[in-house]
């Protein structure tokens, strides 16, 4: 009964009434959600289209000239940080984790709105810093996305003028933005479910969003103490991180800080952030994967212990990352060992989404297209996973374009195909219109094929000892013409891949103006966002009622059933009662 | 590093508890009809959003003292002196705890009486700690210790200006509460007082982590 009581409770939902309270101020989960997507997407497409001007840069290297080697060095370095920071975790979060967990778990809002509404416009102010340090003299830092002292700070360097500062800045504000909206995250998941909605029956990508919300919250703090840290390195000239160094000759003023304890900071930080946005992913296309193969989700129970188990093994494998750090063999030890026991529970998960679809009734969406296609990537990007967690194996791999491949492909394309089926499953809700299926399928076989063909030949090029981070290679013994021809290749895929994705664009916004008018729930689906009185939902989500739930969100083809869907809100039907065999239930 | 992972684990145990709590052993695909869950969780969301929150600080806070300890290890380590003035700071942020849990002891007897000189003692209290720390940072500043003339004046400067920073803004929603009481509670709705007892329980809490982050730090900064 509490969880009535407090969904229930007389909550001061503000009344919005006029424009500006309605979609700029809001505090409606739905209208945040959609200003995090797109301010995510909006500085996605600035990251790609700097990794267009650098591809274009190592495929002709003396054909376009376009960018010289600061610029090179300080595109790579903000196209990592933009994909992986502000785009994947505000979109997955901040996005799709404020769109559907309310309406996933039957609330009205989330708990904190007011808050809610702060997050967004912190994140939009960190995203404004960011993109700033574009227009400071010496442009952006050109430090890697990683930011190692001492030379993400030291002379040679290109954006150690205010470059560095902003981005520590923005950093620094965008984990403010983050904890704003993960408390709410955490606290509505907690405290705001439905009548009836038990932890246990919760939908998946709710399960993925809240652990992988828990583990930001845990770990931007580490992000947070090595950026302060060095700020002070950089603007005051404290040594935290910074050894006695000399730079072009000359003695500087710093001495004994250790650039390893930056390291430790940043990937303990660093590796939990892939799960931050991996267990979204895995949620989310898990209940995709579910709907369209009309079939429950195969071992629910396993699933939700797995997302948990990645989340806590996750702050302990931080130091895969440096192993060429010259760490105690005995911790890389340690480190290989829990890195490889994370494949268990992952593998289990992959082995229980290729389960949901055996025997089941597949419909080929296009979300569902982008879910299956994402199996296929993330099984390729995690098998060279195993090959990197192993000492022996990373260590001559280690700086090459096998890494390069290996992180695009999981950490990448995967979501980002997530990111789309998402957005194609729950496009009809959001905005109450269909879109076009032809232009989506389009959509789908050129980015999956348009990216295998970026990624995989960079296997190659890191297997023949290519390393990353060159502006040019020129005239290398090691490295043969047709690495060059290849790189090429790569270079041209990626711009089509680019292009390709115009059609998604068009495909959105023709579909919101002329797109037929979507059915409620055009999936059959059983989860709550797609039980709303109206669609797009309203301010309130629901109407004067809210819905209570009977069942479990995976009651997809249950013999004996007239609809090969139960929706969660339907009371256990005349003859089938509570604790009913499912030995029945394939 | 040692302590880095026993961080973790600690990290990971949080999220093992609350596993168990919600007794996940059920099996959600047989069970049919509204299942009622015991109140494992049936807390105002204030004070569970405040939970959370208090976990991402010891978060940072953790992590700090970590970095504080790694670092302190090098040979260019030359500690500061132990300012006495950081005793007595010591001594008025415990009082300030001690003012809070008895406003909080009073709000939950509907002692009016009793709520608001304890209440407006508190807020004194935490800001005469505040200004006793800026005058520990002028005392060290004027024998010459700055920011950035040593790492353990640098982590000595951040601690307190962090750990100042979080009292501020547990200040906020102190002044929040101590404006309802001082205009008087008595002819106000029921929901408002309501709101106001949670408001002063929860600063308590908040009030007393803090304290504990603070000895926690005060003892780093003296065993080095």
């Amino acid at each position: 009964m509490a969880y009535v009581a407090i969904a229930d409770r007389d909550q001061h939902l503000h009344d919005p009434d006029t424009f500006i309270t309605k979609y700029i101020w809001s505090q409606d989960h739905k209208v945040i959600a959609i200003q995090y997507a797109l301010t995510a997407i909006f500085v996605g497409v600035v990251a790609l289209v700097l990794s267009l001007l650098f591809r274009l840069q190592l495929g002709f290297p003396d054909t376009f000239n376009l960018v010289d080697p600061n610029q090179y060095y300080q595109y790579v370095t903000m196209h990592g940080m933009i994909m992986v920071i502000y785009l994947l975790t505000a979109l997955f979060l901040g996005g799709f984790g404020n769109y559907l967990i309310p309406l996933m778990c039957g609330a009205r809002d989330m708990v904190f709105p007011y808050m809610n509404m702060l997050s967004f416009w912190v994140y939009l102010l960190s995203v404004i810093v960011l993109l700033a340090s574009f227009f400071v003299p010496g442009g952006p830092t050109g430090a890697g996305w990683t930011l190692y002292p001492p030379q993400a700070i030291s002379e040679g360097t290109p954006g150690i003028g205010g470059g560095i500062v902003l981005m520590l800045v923005s950093l620094a504000i965008f984990i403010v933005a983050f904890t704003m909206g993960g408390l709410n995250y955490v606290t509505t998941v907690l405290q705001a479910r439905t009548r009836g909605m038990t932890l246990m029956r919760m939908p998946l990508a709710v399960w993925g969003i809240f652990v992988a919300t828990i583990l930001g919250l845990l770990a931007f703090p580490a992000l947070l103490v090595a950026a302060v840290m060095m700020t002070l390195d950089r603007v005051v000239g404290t040594s935290f991180f910074m050894p006695e160094m000399l730079s072009l000759g000359r003695e500087l003023d710093y001495g004994g800080g250790s650039p390893i304890l930056f390291q430790h900071l940043f990937w303990f930080f660093g590796h939990p952030e892939v799960y931050i946005v991996a267990l979204p992913a895995f949620g989310i296309v898990s209940d995709v994967l579910s709907v369209h193969a009309r079939k429950n989700i195969f071992g629910y129970r396993m699933m939700v212990w797995a997302i948990v188990l990645i989340g806590a093994l996750s702050f302990v494998v931080w130091a895969h990352h440096m192993y060429v750090s010259g760490m105690n063999p005995y911790f890389g030890f340690f480190f290989a060992t829990t890195t490889l026991i994370i494949a268990v529970p992952t593998a289990l998960k992959v082995y229980n989404w290729i389960l949901t679809l055996w025997r089941g009734d597949i419909h080929l969406r296009v979300p569902m297209l982008f879910a299956i296609g994402f199996i296929f990537t993330f099984i390729h990007g995690g098998l060279t996973g195993l090959f990197l967690g192993n000492v022996t194996v990373d260590l001559p791999l280690s700086d090459t374009y096998f890494v390069v491949g290996h992180f695009h492909m999981v950490m990448g394309v995967s979501p980002v195909l997530v990111v789309f089926a998402a957005i194609y499953h729950w496009f009809p809700k959001i905005t109450g219109r269909m879109f076009n299926e032809a232009l989506g399928k389009a959509h789908f076989w050129l980015t999956l094929l348009g990216t295998y063909s970026i990624y995989l030949p960079m296997h190659y090029l890191g297997i023949l000892g290519v390393p990353r981070r060159y502006y040019a290679y020129g005239d290398t013994d090691f490295i043969p013409a047709s690495a060059q021809t290849l790189n090429s290749g790569i270079t041209v895929a990626a711009l089509i891949v680019a292009a390709v994705q115009v059609l998604f664009f068009v495909n959105v916004i023709w579909s919101l103006w002329r797109g037929p008018k979507a059915d409620p729930n055009p999936w059959r689906a059983t989860t709550l966002e797609w039980l709303t009185p109206d669609t797009p939902p309203k301010h309130g989500n629901w109407g004067p009622e809210l819905p209570e739930v009977h069942r479990w969100p995976y009651d997809y083809s249950v013999p004996g059933e007239a609809e090969d869907f139960i929706p969660q809100t339907e009371p256990p039907h005349a003859g089938v009662v509570a604790g009913r065999d499912h030995g029945v239930h394939h | 590093m040692n302590i880095s992972v026993l961080f973790a684990a600690l990290g990971g145990a949080i999220l093992v508890w609350l596993f168990l709590l919600q007794r996940l052993k059920t099996k959600p695909w047989v069970e049919q009809g509204v299942i009622e869950e015991g109140g494992a969780v049936n807390a105002a969301p204030e004070r569970v959003g405040l939970w959370v929150f208090l976990a991402v600080v010891t978060s940072l806070f953790g992590l700090f003292a970590i970095v504080y300890n790694m670092r302190s290890q090098f040979p260019d380590w030359r500690p500061l002196p132990d300012p006495g003035l950081l005793w007595a700071n010591t001594a008025v942020l415990i009082l300030a705890s001690v003012a809070l849990q008895r406003a909080r002891g009073a709000v939950a007897r509907e002692d009016l009486e009793g709520l608001k000189p304890n209440l407006t003692a508190a807020g004194v209290l935490t800001l005469a700690f505040l200004g006793g720390q800026l005058l520990v940072w002028r005392q060290l500043i004027a024998s010459g210790y700055y920011l950035a003339t040593n790492p353990a004046d640098a982590f000595f400067y951040i601690l307190t200006a962090l750990h100042g920073l979080h009292l501020a803004g547990g200040l906020w929603f102190w002044a929040r509460a101590a404006g309802a009481v001082w205009k008087g509670l008595e002819s106000r709705p029921v929901t408002e007082v309501a709101r106001v007892r949670l408001s002063v329980t929860l600063c308590s809490v908040y009030w007393h982590y803090l304290l504990l982050v603070w000895l926690i730090l005060f003892g780093l900064l003296l065993s080095t």
